[in-house]
């Protein structure tokens, strides 16, 4: 049988193989993906809420999610559409802190933004130390189009997991799928398993 | 919504993908048509992820939005080269007739639009964000009139980087088809070249039901949605896709 792409030499580093997940590229710049047009949502009409799943919740405003601690991860993120960027700076709260706001014993939790997209994730993803509520990047208030005021960084899993404009989590006992996963999209989206779409592994 | 599941190919999900032909549309943009035999088919605005692998087992992967409806087991691409490219430059220049890359698809579930899906609709492109416009223009035209409004808006730098204008000016279309010249307007023309404004959506479908699909660059992509939401569009009637 021929070869594939014959004459194809690539220009990626083969060397970057240890942090780039399979089918992945590295990126220098930081490409945006959304289903719809980008929210502006001030920071004086900006709050967070979290809601167990036996209803109660905790809302924070924008100053009083500021004033929480601030950490700063450094971290390498992979998107679906096939790019990652390496060593990332963001600044932001631990998930942990916010989870903390309620009782929950529930398995997963949906991610809720004000553009009204919903991404589903297990609960002990966004617990651990490995999740955050950020609105900084690269030491520059977030953007709009790359998801501020405010926005998930779950860098473990492709970034659309990761909401933009987020406005909440509410944790379920049943795992919800949420937008792109109803729409072809892997339910848990570990990028080193290569969890692209439904049928993926 | 209904699944977009990707075929089963016969390799872990990629298909073997032939190079049939190979023409010029812009300066820089290119049809490609792969035969790829098991194709199970696709909906318009849906892409696939093209694979090419070197020689000594490197391997490189990018998406690629479908440029016409379903049709058998042939697949019509449309590639703009971008300077120092990894792969569209080689999709372009260097893989020959005949030879052969690996597909995935069909993918994406939300920017989609099927004849099925009535009420007025409004296409804005950017460049070759036309692509996935262009199958649904396509699969709007076999399907004949329905009596529902279309407007295919293409905003391009330059009359040499218009994609598929033949096919755009072909005058038993129904669409009102808008050329919108950025930096250099063909000579003659009655409007002098600028970004997409307000004007240029004069007399287009704008009730809320009206479909929209934006495709492009981001820029363009954020510029074309505020737009329509000023001039009414509910943000959850605008599907965006961001080619990067
Ligand atoms: C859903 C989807 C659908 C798409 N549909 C289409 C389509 O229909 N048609 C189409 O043409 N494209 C489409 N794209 C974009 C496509 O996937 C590729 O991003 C595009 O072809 C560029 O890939 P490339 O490998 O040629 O360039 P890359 O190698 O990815 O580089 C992109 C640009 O960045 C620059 N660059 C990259 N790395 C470096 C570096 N290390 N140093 C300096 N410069 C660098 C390059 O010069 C180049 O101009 C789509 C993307 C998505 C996500």
């Amino acid at each position: 049988m021929a070869s594939l792409s014959p004459g194809f030499h690539g220009r990626g580093s083969r060397s970057l193989v240890e942090r780039l997940p399979p089918g992945q590229y590295p990126t220098e710049s930081f490409p945006v993906l959304s289903a719809g047009p980008t929210p502006h949502v001030p920071t004086d009409r900006w709050s967070f809420t979290v809601t167990g799943e036996n209803g109660g919740s905790r809302s924070w405003t924008w100053d009083e999610m500021r004033a929480l601690p601030q950490e700063q991860p450094v971290v390498d993120i992979h998107c679906v559409t096939r790019w990652s960027k390496f060593d990332t700076r963001w600044e932001g709260v631990s998930l942990d802190v916010l989870a903390a706001g309620v009782e929950t014993s529930a398995g997963f939790v949906v991610a809720e933004s004000f553009d009204g997209y919903t991404t589903n994730l297990p609960r002990a993803d966004v617990t651990g130390g490995r999740a955050w509520l950020v609105h900084s990047f690269d030491g520059y208030p977030l953007s709009p189009d790359h998801g501020g005021p405010a926005r998930l960084l779950i860098p473990h899993l492709y970034f659309w997991k990761s909401a933009k404009w987020v406005k909440g989590l509410r944790f379920t006992t049943e795992d919800e799928p949420g937008f792109w996963e109803r729409a072809g999209y892997h339910d848990y989206g570990d990028p080193w398993r290569e969890q692209r779409y439904w049928n993926d592994a | 919504m209904s699944a977009p599941t990707p075929g089963r190919g016969p390799s872990g999900g990629w298909w073997r993908a032939r190079l049939t032909s190979r023409e010029g549309q812009t300066t820089t943009g290119r049809t490609l048509r792969f035969d790829v035999p098991g194709w199970p088919g696709h909906r318009p605005g849906q892409h696939l992820d093209v694979r090419l692998t070197a020689d000594d087992g490197y391997q490189a992967v990018r998406s690629y939005s479908l440029a016409a409806p379903a049709a058998g087991e042939t697949v019509e691409l449309g590639v703009q080269t971008a300077p120092d490219g990894e792969v569209s430059p080689y999709l372009n220049e260097i893989l020959p007739l005949g030879a052969e890359v690996e597909v995935k698809g069909p993918l994406g579930g939300w920017f989609v639009w099927t004849p099925e899906d009535r009420g007025p609709l409004l296409l804005v492109a950017g460049g070759c964000g036309v692509v996935p416009l262009m199958a649904m223009l396509r699969a709007r035209r076999a399907a004949g009139a329905t009596g529902d409004p279309c407007a295919l808006l293409c905003s391009v730098r330059a009359p040499d980087e218009l994609w598929y204008a033949k096919e755009l000016a072909d005058p038993t279309g129904t669409e009102d088809v808008r050329l919108l010249y950025t930096r250099q307007a063909p000579p003659g023309g009655d409007r002098p070249a600028h970004r997409l404004a307000p004007d240029d959506l004069e007399g287009l479908p704008a009730s809320p039901e009206t479909r929209c699909y934006v495709c492009g660059p981001t820029g363009f992509v954020e510029h074309a949605t505020a737009l329509l939401q000023s001039r009414g569009h509910p943000p959850g009637s605008i599907r965006t896709e961001r080619f990067g």
